[in-house]
């Protein structure tokens, strides 16, 4: 078997008293769809943003494609970020300030392409999740699903190597959460990308390959499919 | 059973004969479970005792004998009717997982285990579903729904009992 892509063992985060991640750990191979569930408060969230770089855990090792990824500068964990990952977050995306095209655009433009060109595929990314007719508005103009299918596209634009996604269908009816999903696996499987999803829904769940349940920030049962 | 009404649907447009209505029933509404063949003739014959269909013509082109049926008035007035008549919710496969729950429960046996295999093997059924159904047409996408938001529910069910599996054993000991 292949090394993971991503990897993580005893991880343990404590928010004061809060213990958030009590031992948790996860692996995901390249091109692997992973399905993080269980009740709220139990670390899903928390887990996530430590696999992404964005928490460093208090103990544990994050493993990425080889490398320790904990023990990285807060500098190189945002190049990672920025360069390799794709991020759907549970609250508040997208910059508020940029409209949906600019906020699509983003990841191309901070990677250095030009503004024309990082728009026009923007643009065909707010097309294939229904959205272009909110190009222009900024978040605070759009619906909260409206929100999530533009945060999707932006996560999906730069073709990165992992997506994370935090409840990507939570604000959405029951059809738009699987355009949303269908389009997030396709893009997904054509690009070789693994994607770590957080979802509350089982339905939303079984499209990935295989679901992680954590409860008090333990990783209860490994189902493998 | 709907057999009845269903071939009385399948048999408004035009007149047919029984093995092509057959055919036509399993192509549209047979996945899961094929009719069978004795079951359309028999369902055919009651139709027809009961004026809801009359026989057009019978022939004998070598093999066995083909009787062309059509619908009546009475016919279209009873598929009229069902069609628009509400159905019955069916809380069948539930019901059966409520009854292994509190048997297990019942005898000190650990009920956790019986509601997380039930949830792999739901999890994994729509798995399957959704594989089926990606790219598929339309009529297949919506068969494929209808069972996936029944598993759905079978789920939501299974968390909100697993959650409760303490308290539950209490009430029945
Ligand atoms: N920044 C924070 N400060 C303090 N406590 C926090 C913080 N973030 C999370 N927590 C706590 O850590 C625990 C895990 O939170 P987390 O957000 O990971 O849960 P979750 O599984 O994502 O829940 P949900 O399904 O509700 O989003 C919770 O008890 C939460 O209150
Ligand atoms: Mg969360």
């Amino acid at each position: 078997m292949s090394e993971p892509l991503l990897h993580a063992t005893g991880l343990h985060l404590a928010f004061g008293q809060t213990r958030a991640l009590d031992g948790a750990g996860i692996e995901v191979r390249a091109g692997e769809m992973v399905a993080l569930v269980g009740s709220s408060g139990s670390g899903k969230s928390t887990l996530l943003h430590c696999l992404a770089g964005i928490l460093r855990p208090d103990s544990g090792e994050v493993v990425y494609r080889g490398a320790r990824l904990d023990t990285l500068s807060e500098e190189a964990r945002s190049r990672l970020r920025r360069d390799e990952f794709g991020f759907v977050f549970q609250f508040g995306s997208l910059v508020p300030e940029l409209t949906a095209v600019e906020n699509v655009a983003l990841p191309l433009r901070l990677a250095g392409a030009r503004r024309r060109g990082a728009e026009a595929k923007a643009r065909e990314w707010l097309e294939r999740l229904g959205v272009l007719d909110v190009a222009a508005k900024r978040p605070g103009e759009m619906s909260g699903g409206q929100g999530q299918r533009v945060a999707v596209a932006r996560a999906l634009v730069a073709g990165p190597r992992v997506v994370f996604a935090d409840e990507p269908t939570g604000a959405l009816d029951s059809f738009n959460g699987e355009l949303v999903m269908e389009e997030l696996m396709g893009a997904a499987r054509a690009q070789g990308a693994s994607v770590v999803l957080v979802t509350h829904e089982t339905r939303i769940a079984a499209y990935a390959d295989r679901e992680i349940v954590l409860r008090d920030g333990r990783v209860t049962s490994p189902v493998v499919s | 059973m709907t057999i009845a009404e269903t071939l009385l649907g399948l048999l408004e447009p035009a007149p047919r004969h029984g093995y092509d209505l057959r055919r036509e029933y399993d192509a549209q509404f047979g996945e899961r479970r094929p009719v069978k063949p004795a079951q359309v003739y028999a369902t055919l014959g009651r139709l027809a005792r009961d004026g809801d269909i009359h026989v057009v013509s019978v022939e004998q082109v070598g093999g066995p004998e083909r009787t062309t049926y059509a619908l009546t008035p009475d016919g279209v007035t009873r598929l009229e009717r069902w069609l628009t008549e509400p159905e019955a919710h069916t809380p069948y496969l539930q019901s059966v997982i409520f009854t292994k729950v509190i048997l297990a429960l019942r005898s000190g046996r650990p009920a956790e285990r019986l509601l997380d295999a039930q949830r792999t093997a739901h999890v994994a059924a729509m798995r399957e579903l959704l594989r089926r159904k990606s790219g598929a047409d339309l009529t297949t996408v919506l068969s494929c729904d209808f069972t996936i938001f029944h598993l759905e529910a079978d789920l939501r069910w299974l968390e909100h009992t697993a959650a409760r599996l303490d308290k539950l054993a209490k009430e029945l000991s």
